[in-house]
């Protein structure tokens, strides 16, 4: 169970009252008509699945009915920060990586064994691409 | 009418027809209950005039001030109200806000905003048949609410004057803390007897009193 | 029988409360205050269950949530039984009822042991999987008597009496542990004026300080347990919750806990006096900071039948001298690689009993405590351990032998002691399992022999499970950890709370010692068990890894170690140590497996709190429903709303089936005049400047030229170009219009048109809000509908001035309406919208004036049929998100030329939306009149096919229609329209082989002169 501060609200609300909506800043082709048939499908059906953060589109669907993204670390569930739509996010792949190395703890997770570092270890450091 | 372009309707009927509140009914079906010393008291405030306003906060500001005499409250989940507190406006969005006013008065409230506002892009609905007011009062009363709403109720983050649209059970729920010890609940019409029932079932262990 | 095992004096049971309970049909008498397991032992009760797989005689072995062996079945009827309770967590109260669930016909003479003795041997790791295989077939008949031996508690046949209920709460500090280091955080975070809960699993608060043999401030310390509960309970920022297991630790310090209400008191709430409260209750805590002092576990060795009923944790034989004053034998030898376990043996001697030695695998112990039973004469054997258990049902003698640690080996001569109670401690692992539930890894630490907490964000670790296990240090570890929890939660100007001197006694250095060396190796010799609840000893996990399984993981699943309800607190650490030795690794590059909630197991009762029967799922009643009820419709679950589905009449005392029902509302919307309850509709109420333009965007057909007055039917796609919903649009004002959408679709719609508006064209001026529970909809239909209805308007409904497709503001029944000249049914129409509180009044004026033209109340059956015998499509029965308005032959509601490259236009030129051989919607014509085809039944051209045939389409809608007398489909059919007049087949689960002609979907009134007149 998330708890998520929703931008519109200004406070933390559970995961209850909203909805996920997939990968935030999706362009939809602004001329569709002259998109060929393999941007199209791009648009349509090819989604960002990556380890680590990703940037993310919810709605507070019971409270403010307002969409707004979520930059999200898919390994440990951290939150890292929430904006308004039509905003960027003030964290990527690439400084999520800066603050791992200087030093800000997060909880690591998600593998099935945990405390098992050898074998693992070359992709746990994968962990923010 | 100045602004002609949204169409108006009264909802008031001249006459006198049988009017039913969402939950005449539950209250046949349910037996009300009234316990000596209940720790929960349950009211219907029934058949409130409810209107959704929607558009930028400076243009409703000026005319909610002109025509209720109240402010739009500008900060997020808060409840302004009339010196009555029969009169209210609930901020539910940046650019939505909820007017309760005593019933038989949201259609002149309609005309005289469309009036007010002129051309401004705005939108107000009449919701006023599809929803309800609950008051929940009572020593128990958080309990009641801790059971049912996963927002924090604790006077710390729930101080008189906030509201908040919220999960209520497997429903809805606009929550608004009126008092010191007085809760109100506005509940959807159709969602109104599972409201109902939930809220007695919940109240059980504290002894309930709805009439 | 009587209390034997109960000493005199101490203890924190009452001893003028004696309480009566029964165990596997026997009678015996417990004290107030003792659990289930300390009464047995009062009562000398050494064998509490049969083993899960070789069905070994076990006995009690812990004093706490770790127990393995004492899983009862709990309860005196059939609808209170309650499966896998630990007789060590269940209190005892009046009356009590519990039983082994293993074991037939008793435990005491089970017949599954003697397979267990001969097949003993027979059965390693995989057993059950290698042997009854084959034939695959047959495994299902052999699981069931597998199970049935195996059986580990059963779910009650009757229903639950009791009531459960949740309860949210949001806390500044959240401290999971009421021992010294939680409460001491407690205290600590509380004094500061931080919201604090505090919860413990036991049923007193207190944890190791109520056994303990320290004093605090030179008083017992269960003095300082009592005053500082009694503050903590004093402070209006505190939330006490004693007999509450922190059961889950879940993202973002969300903290599951389970609190048992009254089971500690009866078998149900109103036996124990408390009618109408939850039994159990879950509490849902979001925390600000959670401290984590949720104490260790002590670790058994693992030696040859350490299983026997008679060996347990040296920890649990303290806690059940000094807290239960049950003393669980006669004489004692205790094994064990460090001082704290020493305090074993002390309080046996102390209660009166004879220590026959204390064995420690060191080589030079040299402690405080170890001083202080050598002092008291206890004879303590160092660099020894006991290696194997005697006895049969019972210990009746612990074999002694010196080994050395480094190669794993015995090295001296093996020395018999007489006892019947081996008390053995490897060490104390702490308590990672909810820091695990986060998924966080565990870090191993040498110095300490443990696992630690990993780093979870919002959580301190404190005392026991951050590895302080000296009581002075456990004391300010929490206090520290409080004071921490509430500076990070705004409580800055938190101070330093005195904490109480304790006496410093002195711990010795621990020796690793997990499995103990026996002069056999661990194949040959007696079962070292490893798990006892699920069976696992060390010979499996070593022939887990010689077969090849090198992961932890995988030795986990192939031998079952900490499976179940256990979830490995006792024998986890020492079967990673096993196989790190197997394996010749270290036990962190080993790892340990992944900790689940939850922690103990739960009711169902608790998950599930009242979201039960009445109030499983909000039921959504229309301001009509009373009415419903009241003339005996029968109703229909459309997503939470409940419809009337039909009216059925008696007639001549006879209740109509629903054929029969449906069949007559059928024939009065075709003959005379229907009315059907549509309030359940979605309505979306558009306003703005740009509403047009928006709707133009979200529908595939055109809005531009839609007056005021004037209604259209809109197809609204995805951008894949696949149905989404439909509905018909009315525009109320150049800049408002009143959307209606189907029932299921109302909540969807509405966010994909806020979805759009918010993401895509924040510029154009529009907003919308659901009106639909604002408005009460009634359908009026039939050749005598407007009859009907002109007695109760003011509107003149002449065709010319209110033709097919306008609306108009009017009075029905003297009740502002809406009235919309819309038709589902083929028929004249006209749906009212009237304000829902007075949709009653209406109703009830239409049926007073309607008893003259017979006026028909009908379901939504009725409307299925009549829409259907009309071509009309149910969005989500004749579509399923595949198919375009192209599929459905609606060209004409597609607006191609439309300047804004609308939702879902692009999409329809893809190749898969062009490409030829797409499914079309058509009608079915059954040649036989009396069948009504199956709803979802494929059909196919080749009826001569062998199997696998080659499926050219379904049906997606089949009725009776009692107009045209015969049944009557709707289809998906593989080039369907270019196929009108073919026959096709449907071959049925049975056998047999249906035929239906091709048709079109419209079987009545194809050029619409009913909804016209």
């Amino acid at each position: 169970m998330f708890y998520i501060h929703c931008p519109y609200c200004q406070e933390y609300r559970e995961e209850e009252e909203f909805h996920p909506r997939g990968e935030a800043h999706l362009m939809r082709p602004k001329d569709p008509d002259n998109t060929t048939d393999e941007e199209w499908g791009d648009y349509l059906f090819f989604r960002k699945n990556p380890r680590g953060v990703h940037h993310e589109m919810w709605v507070h669907s019971v409270g403010c009915r307002k969409f707004f993204n979520i930059t999200r670390n898919t390994v440990t569930y951290e939150i890292l920060e929430t904006y308004r739509m039509g905003e960027q996010p003030s964290i990527t792949a690439e400084t999520e990586k800066v603050r791992k190395e200087q030093g800000v703890q997060t909880a690591d997770g998600g593998w099935q064994t945990i405390g098992a570092q050898p074998e693992s270890k070359a992709l746990n450091e994968e962990t923010s691409s | 009418m100045s602004n002609v372009s949204a169409k108006q309707f009264d909802t008031v009927p001249a006459g006198n027809p049988a009017v039913e509140s969402p939950l005449c009914w539950s209250y046949q079906q349910q037996k009300t209950a009234n316990s000596a010393n209940a720790g929960v008291v349950l009211r219907e405030k029934a058949l409130l005039g409810h209107v959704v306003l929607r558009g930028g906060a400076i243009v409703l500001d000026e005319a909610v001030r002109q025509v209720l005499g109240i402010s739009l409250p500008a900060k997020p989940n808060t409840v302004e109200r009339d010196e009555a507190g029969e009169r209210s406006i609930q901020w539910i969005s940046p650019d939505e806000w909820l007017v309760i006013v005593p019933g038989g008065e949201e259609c002149a409230l309609e005309r005289s905003l469309r009036e007010t506002l002129g051309d401004a892009h705005v939108s107000i609905v009449n919701v006023s048949g599809g929803q309800t007011v609950l008051t929940l009062a009572g020593d128990n009363a958080r309990e009641v609410l801790m059971k049912t709403v996963s927002f924090d109720v604790h006077p710390h983050a729930f101080p008189v004057g906030k509201g908040v649209t919220t999960i209520f059970a497997k429903a809805t729920v606009v929550l608004r803390r009126t008092s010191e010890t007085e809760w109100e609940l506005v509940v959807r019409r159709s969602f109104a007897d599972y409201c109902y029932r939930w809220l007695l079932d919940a109240s059980a262990e504290y002894g309930i009193d709805t009439q | 029988m009587t209390q034997t095992n109960r000493i005199d004096a101490g203890g924190r049971v009452d001893r003028s409360q004696t309480l009566e309970f029964t165990f596997n049909g026997q009678s015996y008498k417990g004290l107030k205050g003792d659990t289930l397991a300390s009464a047995l032992l009062a009562n000398g009760v050494d064998i509490v269950n049969r083993s899960f797989k070789y069905s070994r005689a076990r006995g009690i072995v812990a004093a706490g949530a770790e127990e393995p062996n004492a899983v009862v079945q709990l309860g005196a009827r059939e609808e209170t039984q309650v499966p896998n309770v630990r007789a060590t967590q269940q209190a005892l109260y009046k009356g009590l009822v519990a039983r082994s669930t293993n074991g037939w016909p008793n435990v005491q003479r089970d017949v599954m042991s003697w397979v267990g003795r001969l097949g003993g041997g027979f059965m390693p790791p995989g057993f059950y999987y290698k042997t009854f295989m084959a034939p695959a077939s047959m495994w299902m008949t052999y699981e069931k008597y597998i199970r049935k031996g195996a059986g580990l508690g059963r779910a009650p046949h009757e229903s639950d009496p009791d009531i459960y209920d949740h309860m949210h709460h949001h806390c500044d500090v959240m401290v999971v542990g009421a021992g010294p280091a939680g409460l001491a955080a407690a205290l600590s975070a509380a004094r500061a004026g931080a919201r604090v809960i505090l919860c413990d699993e036991q049923e007193e608060m207190g944890g190791s300080l109520l056994d303990s043999r320290e004093t605090l401030d030179g008083v017992s310390a269960v003095r300082w347990v009592e005053e500082t509960v009694k503050e903590l309970a004093s402070l209006e920022n505190v939330l006490l919750l004693p007999r509450t297991t922190a059961n889950g630790y879940h993202d973002h310090n969300f903290v599951t806990l389970h609190e048992r209400r009254t089971e500690h008191l009866a078998d149900t709430a109103s036996e124990a006096g408390l009618a109408g409260q939850a039994r159990a209750r879950l509490h849902r805590v979001r925390a600000g900071q959670v401290v984590l002092a949720s104490g260790t576990h002590e670790r058994p060795l693992v030696y040859a039948n350490n299983d026997l009923p008679g060996n347990m944790l040296a920890g649990a034989v303290s806690t059940y001298i000094r807290r239960y004053a049950v003393v669980p034998g006669k004489k004692l030898v205790l094994s064990t690689s460090n001082d704290h376990a020493y305090r074993a043996a002390l309080d046996w001697k102390e209660a009166g009993r004879q220590v026959v030695a204390i064995v420690d695998a060191r080589a030079n112990p040299d402690g405080d405590l170890v001083r202080q039973a050598r002092d008291s004469g206890i004879r303590v054997i160092t660099g020894s351990s006991v290696v194997e258990a005697r006895g049969g049902q019972r210990v009746t003698g612990a074999r002694v032998c010196a080994i050395d640690l480094e190669r794993f080996v015995v090295t001296g001569k093996v020395e018999e002691l007489e006892c019947d109670t081996i008390a053995s401690s490897g060490g104390y692992s702490p308590v990672v399992h909810l820091s695990s539930h986060t998924g966080t890894r565990p870090q191993w630490n040498e110095e300490l022999l443990g696992f630690l907490p990993g780093e979870v964000k919002g959580m301190i670790s404190a005392g026991g499970v951050a590895g302080h296990f000296g009581l002075d240090e456990t004391l300010a570890d929490g206090e520290r950890a409080g004071r921490q929890a509430a500076q990070l939660t705004g409580f800055e100007d938190a101070q330093a709370i005195t904490l109480p001197a304790t006496r410093g006694l002195r711990d010795g250095k621990a020796c690793a010692l997990y499995q103990v060396p026996h002069e056999k190796t661990a194949l040959r010799a007696p079962k070292q068990f490893v798990d006892l609840q699920n069976d696992v000893t060390a010979a499996g996990i070593e022939l887990a890894t010689r077969e090849g399984f090198e992961s932890i993981e995988h030795v986990k699943r192939y031998t079952a170690l900490g499976f179940g309800t256990d979830q490995g607190k006792l024998g986890n650490i020492n079967g990673m140590a096993i196989a790190a030795r197997c394996l010749d690794r270290s036990i962190p590059d080993v790892g340990t497996t992944v900790f689940r909630p939850n922690y103990t197991p739960i009711t169902f009762g608790a998950i599930v709190g009242r979201h039960c029967d009445e109030l499983f799922d909000p039921k959504r009643y229309t301001a009509l429903h009373q009415w419903h009820m009241e003339n005996g419709a029968e109703f229909e679950d459309v997503g939470q709303w409940k419809r009337p589905w039909y009216f059925p009449r008696t007639v001549n005392g006879k209740k109509e089936t629903m054929h029969e029902a449906v069949a007559r509302e059928c024939l009065a919307v075709r003959e005379k005049v229907g009315i059907l309850d549509a309030s359940t509709l979605g309505k979306i109420d558009i306003q703005g400047p740009d509403a047009r333009e928006f709707l133009g965007r979200v529908y595939t057909n055109k809005w531009a030229q839609l007056a005021p007055g004037r209604v259209r039917y809109g197809l609204m796609c995805k951008d894949d170009g696949m149905l989404m919903d439909d509905g018909t649009t009315s525009c109320l004002a150049d800049n408002h219009f009143l959307m209606t959408t189907t029932t299921g679709g109302a909540a969807g719609v509405l966010e994909w048109l806020e979805l759009w508006h918010q993401t895509e064209w924040p510029e154009l001026q529009v907003y919308f809000n659901s009106v639909t529970d604002h408005w009460a909809t009634m359908t009026v239909t039939g050749p005598d509908a407007r009859k009907l209805l002109s007695e109760l308007t003011d509107l003149d409904l002449d065709k010319e001035s209110f033709k097919f497709m306008d609306w108009r503001d009017a009075t029905v029944a003297e009740v502002p309406a809406r009235i919309f000249r819309i038709s589902f049914t083929g028929e004249l129409a006209f749906e009212i919208n009237v304000q829902a509180n007075y949709a009653l009044h209406v109703w009830k004026k239409l049926f007073e004036h309607g008893e003259k033209y017979d006026l028909t109340p009908y379901g939504t059956e009725t409307m299925h049929v009549l829409r259907a015998e009309k071509g009309l499509i149910i969005v989500g029965q004749d579509t399923d998100g595949s198919v375009t308005p192209e599929d459905l032959g609606m060209q004409w509601a597609i607006g191609y030329d439309k300047p804004f490259p609308w939702i879902g236009k692009r999409a329809l030129s893809r190749p898969d939306t062009l490409r030829g051989n797409r499914k079309q919607f058509v009608g079915l014509k059954p040649k036989d009149s009396s069948v009504v085809l199956e709803e979802g039944a494929q059909i196919v051209f080749d009826k001569e096919q062998s199997i696998p045939m080659a499926m050219k389409g379904h049906v997606t809608s089949s009725y009776y229609s009692p107009s045209l007398g015969h049944g009557f489909a709707l289809a998906v059919v593989v080039e369907g329209r270019e196929r009108m007049g073919q026959t096709v087949y449907l071959p049925m689960t049975d056998g047999t082989m249906h035929e239906a002609e091709i048709v079109s979907p419209v079987f009545i009134d194809p050029k619409g002169e009913r909804q016209n007149v």
